[in-house]
């Protein structure tokens, strides 16, 4: 294998799984399942770039972020912008008193269109927010707060407490934003009509195809010195300082990336569902990513979409049928997870195919002849 | 503000700080008891919020109860719910440390997400019990009305009460944590706990003992607010991130700075919210809440040791 | 003793008070070039508060510390590091879930950076240069073995080479021999002379014997104070010392 793809998989198993998985995404379900089940399938999907930030985020750097909706919502809300945008134009909008503006701002007596809503009529300043507004604000926020050594219970009540400002936010100015409603009625994308058939199969496979490719960079990281610092900053956050790395500047960076693929899992969210809300933001919302991630397993990459597909499938299936029981399972379940499986699904299934090698690890570490190669290195942590 | 007078604009503030009181109360006493458990274990009960809904539920049966079977009772039981609320909520909690926090000792974070998912179980079960309406228990005549101060200044009975109930709540809180044997255990625990494990303290009967009797508190909070509130499954889940910010901004070394905190956050809501329509007041509060720990983290007594 | 060139370290009326309790007060030091310096006193006496004030794990509140004319008071932690001193902490502070080559390379000063940590390659230098101080520390057998498992001793020999990689011009050493047995302290002491050849150490220590065999000079802390300094024939002699160390 080359040399790119050995950072990337440290094992064969892994590859394996990475391309089954693949496999079941790309050509299996679209195959097996109608289009509307598929659409489904991609809005869990674009929950797993958040999920796949906080593999990184928190499984790995061991911040906790409760605010990750925020980013979501950020990159969800400039790509609804966009697109509700050129659902107003003059003519679609000729009855309302202003036409040329978003619906909701003229039920709301505003008659022009913000400021900050004008660069929103330009495809590629869209795209570039969707990246760079999430991962700016996120390292400043960041930045000011581990800089003063912020972490752990207090950063995540920050963070949570910022997930509740940001949707109450959205929610009071609704001439602004849509309000509790959200931007709703987005139909097309540079006049290509995004309701269709056909768009929900493309939307889809390019949904896998970027949640991949970011799977990919994520592992890559993880297997870099950046992926080990992340877990010794977790783990040892003093002797990573005195070994001369700037923790706050690294802790930082992790986080605006992190958000940086919230963002993007929102512009996905928006172009598969067709709308935005703030209920989609809030704080429940927040911690519901947290848990997918969980449920699937906080340290690997994989098991992390994993948990998305598997929470959504859950939530969708048993919160139609039995409302009431979904939320004491939904419940018991995250505490089981926390407690008993913290590795989830993932942890749970690495146990199986490794035990194999955990042994001849052993096996070699009592053959006291074995010659000190050093090229082969061990994962940091126990599951990858 | 320009179209208030100078007098309506003071009978505004007076009136609103009132308004603030109540809610300063239900804070400060559901931050006390975050308080007490995070300085004791470093640990955020997510699920706190739904001891103070126990609380709350715990008043309305009792004032059904004695509707039903004593209606004489009817001026007295009110104290006797306070009381009770205390007692679940402690007995729940006591419960809860034992199946479950105890056994993720040095996971902070993953506490505070089991809370969580006992949140969610907790508000879910006060839905299949109680319904998903909110209910009100009869309060005693003695808590209705209101005291006449002035020609357009009246002050609500409720309100004086409950913040009479948090005073007493907090002084007793203090006593207990500076005078009593028990108290001095558990302010041992907080600074070094493995000199407390080896001077033959049970740190683990301690800790019990403090998470119990936070989520007792939090039961009081609840039993005050349905005298300036009705009670819903979600009720706690509404108040629970501003009484993080509570004991956040407070400085969690700082039971004094707890009472600090809330008194400001709360007269800054309720004045903001009469000025500014609808959330507006409550996020412009949040907002500068949350600047003013990115700016200084470490709240408003923190609490200077050397740095171990 | 007071010539520029010749300290790489100088710290003068250096103080902290925690509320009002001055942990160190008036402290004046200064650190010869390949020297070991030992600083000595009994327990609370503030010597870890004078390495952590040096490092700037905490901040100084009044005096200067002057690395090579360098004022290093107010910087961060990181950058203290990057200036060229390294810091052991009294217990072994590895990454227990590396093995001692990786512990060894994370400490390898090439891309500190975000950047850099993505761009980083095992060149064959950077692995040469963790064979050397694997081979230097007594790990060299060791590289693949998982840093957890290796013994007390081994981890604070694997600490001081992670300090090595760094090839900073101050090592200090808080406690370095604290629980080893006899062999391991002679070692230790060894190693300390060894790399003292290049770079300049400061160590706390308890230890008597340990401090003879190793200090070029000595410092006696006593209450955040200096209470003497110079050679350990002539403290093992200062009549204020004894009656510090025998009075307690």
């Amino acid at each position: 294998m080359p040399l790119f793809f050995r950072t990337i998989f440290k094992t064969r198993g892994e590859a394996i799984a990475f391309g089954a998985f693949l496999l079941l995404l790309l050509v299996i379900l679209p195959l097996a399942i109608p289009v509307f089940r598929l659409n489904l399938v991609g809005k869990y999907l674009s929950f797993g770039f958040v999920a796949i930030g906080l593999v990184l985020l928190w499984g790995r750097c061991g911040i906790l972020s409760l605010g990750q909706g925020v980013f979501f919502g950020l990159g969800g809300y400039c790509m609804a912008m966009f697109l509700k945008l050129e659902a107003s134009d003059p003519i679609t909008t000729a009855i309302q008193s202003t036409p040329g503006i978003p619906d909701f701002m003229d039920w709301n007596q505003i008659t022009k269109l913000p400021l900050y809503w004008e660069p929103f009529k330009s495809l590629p300043f869209t795209i570039a927010a969707i990246f760079i507004l999430p991962s700016v604000i996120a390292f400043i926020i960041g930045w000011a707060l581990f800089r003063r050594r912020v972490g752990g219970v207090y950063f995540a009540i920050i963070t949570q407490a910022i997930a509740l400002i940001f949707s109450l936010g959205i929610d009071g100015n609704q001439g602004y934003t849509g309000g509790r409603n959200g931007i709703t009625d987005l139909r097309t994308l540079c006049g290509w009509d995004i309701r269709s058939e056909n768009a929900q199969y493309i939307l889809y496979f390019l949904c896998v195809v970027l949640l991949f490719t970011v799977a990919l960079g994520a592992k890559y990281i993880i297997n870099t010195r950046l992926g080990r610092v992340l877990v010794a900053v977790r783990d040892r956050e003093d002797r990573v300082r005195f070994s001369g790395y700037d923790v706050a500047m690294i802790r930082a960076f992790i986080f605006a990336f992190a958000a940086m693929l919230s963002g993007i899992g929102g512009a996905f969210f928006v172009l598969q569902v067709g709308f935005m809300s703030p209920s989609i933001v809030g704080i429940i919302p927040s911690i519901e990513m947290v848990i997918f991630t969980a449920v699937g397993g906080r340290l690997s990459v994989l098991g992390a979409i994993l948990g998305c597909l598997i929470v959504n499938f859950g939530k969708t299936t048993f919160s139609e049928a039995y409302p009431d029981l979904w939320l004491y399972l939904m419940g018991s379940t995250f505490i089981a997870v926390v407690m008993f499986f913290p590795n989830g699904l993932a942890g749970l299934l690495e146990k199986i195919p490794t035990s194999k090698s955990k042994f001849a690890s052993l096996l070699a570490r009592f053959q006291k002849t074995t010659p000190a190669v050093v090229t082969k290195a061990t994962p940091i942590s126990d599951e990858n | 503000m320009g179209e208030y007078t100078s007098e309506e604009l003071q009978s505004i503030f007076i009136m609103q700080s009132f308004s603030g009181l109540s809610l300063f109360s239900v804070l400060l006493l559901m931050g006390l008891g975050l308080a007490l458990i995070f300085g004791q274990m470093g640990v955020i009960n997510m699920a706190h919020g739904e001891f103070m809904a126990l609380g709350a539920y715990t008043v309305y049966l009792c004032s059904s109860l004695t509707e039903k079977f004593a209606p004489a009772f009817g001026p007295y039981y009110f104290v006797a719910a306070i009381a009770l609320a205390f007692v679940i909520c402690a007995a729940l909690g006591a419960l809860v440390e034992w199946l479950m926090i105890r056994h993720l000792y040095h996971r902070p974070l993953d506490t505070l997400l089991a809370t969580w998912g006992l949140s969610l179980i907790l508000q879910q079960s006060y839905r299949s019990i109680f319904g998903a309406r909110e209910v009100t228990p009869t309060l005693p005549d003695w808590l209705m009305g209101s005291y006449n101060v002035k020609e357009g200044l009246d002050i609500p009975i409720n309100g004086m009460f409950v913040l009479g109930l948090s005073i007493v709540v907090t002084i007793t809180l203090m006593t207990f944590m500076y005078r009593s044997a028990f108290g001095l255990r558990l302010r041992a625990t907080v600074q070094n706990r493995k000199m407390s494990d080896a001077v033959g303290i049970n740190t683990g009967k301690v800790d019990r003992l403090a998470f119990s009797l936070g989520c007792g508190i939090a039961g009081i909070a609840g039993a005050a607010f349905t005298t300036i509130g009705s009670t819903g499954p979600d009720s706690g889940s509404r108040y629970i991130v501003d009484a993080f910010l509570v004991v956040v901004s407070g400085g969690t070394a700082s039971l004094l700075g707890c009472v600090a905190s809330a008194f400001g956050i709360a007269q800054a809501q309720s004045i903001l919210e009469f000025f500014l329509e609808g959330t507006k007041g409550k996020v412009a509060t949040l907002l500068v809440i949350v600047i003013a720990l990115m700016i200084r983290p470490q709240g408003l007594f923190p609490s200077k040791v050397r740095g171990n | 003793m007071k010539t520029d060139h010749d300290n790489v370290l100088e710290v003068e009326d250096l103080g902290v008070s925690f509320d009002g309790f001055k942990a160190v007060d008036g402290f004046n030091f200064y650190l010869a070039q390949n020297h070991v310096h030992v600083i000595i006193g009994p327990n609370g006496a503030g010597k870890t508060t004078v390495l952590d004030l040096i490092c700037g794990k905490t901040l100084a509140t009044s005096g200067s510390i002057k690395f090579k004319g360098k004022e290093l008071r107010g910087l961060r932690e990181y950058r203290i590091v990057r200036a060229g001193i390294g810091r052991k902490f009294q217990n072994p502070s590895i990454y227990e879930n590396l093995t001692v080559f990786e512990n060894l390379e994370l400490s390898h000063p090439t891309g500190r950076g975000v950047i850099g940590c993505l761009m980083f390659r095992r060149t064959p230098a950077i692995k040469k240069q963790c064979d050397d101080v694997a081979e230097q520390i007594g790990l060299a057998d060791k590289l693949d073995t998982e840093a957890g498992i290796l013994s007390h001793g081994q981890k604070q020999w694997l600490e001081i080479g992670m300090l090595l990689m760094q090839d900073p011009e101050i090592i200090m050493l808080d406690e370095p021999v604290a629980g080893m047995s006899v062999r391991e302290r002679t070692e230790t002491a060894t190693l300390i002379r060894k790399i003292s050849k290049d770079r300049s150490v400061i160590v706390i220590e308890h230890d008597m014997e340990f401090v003879r065999e190793i200090a070029d000079r000595v410092t006696v802390m006593h209450l955040g104070k200096i209470l003497a300094e110079g050679s350990m024939e002539k403290i093992s002699q200062d009549p204020k010392v004894i009656e510090v160390y025998i009075g307690h």
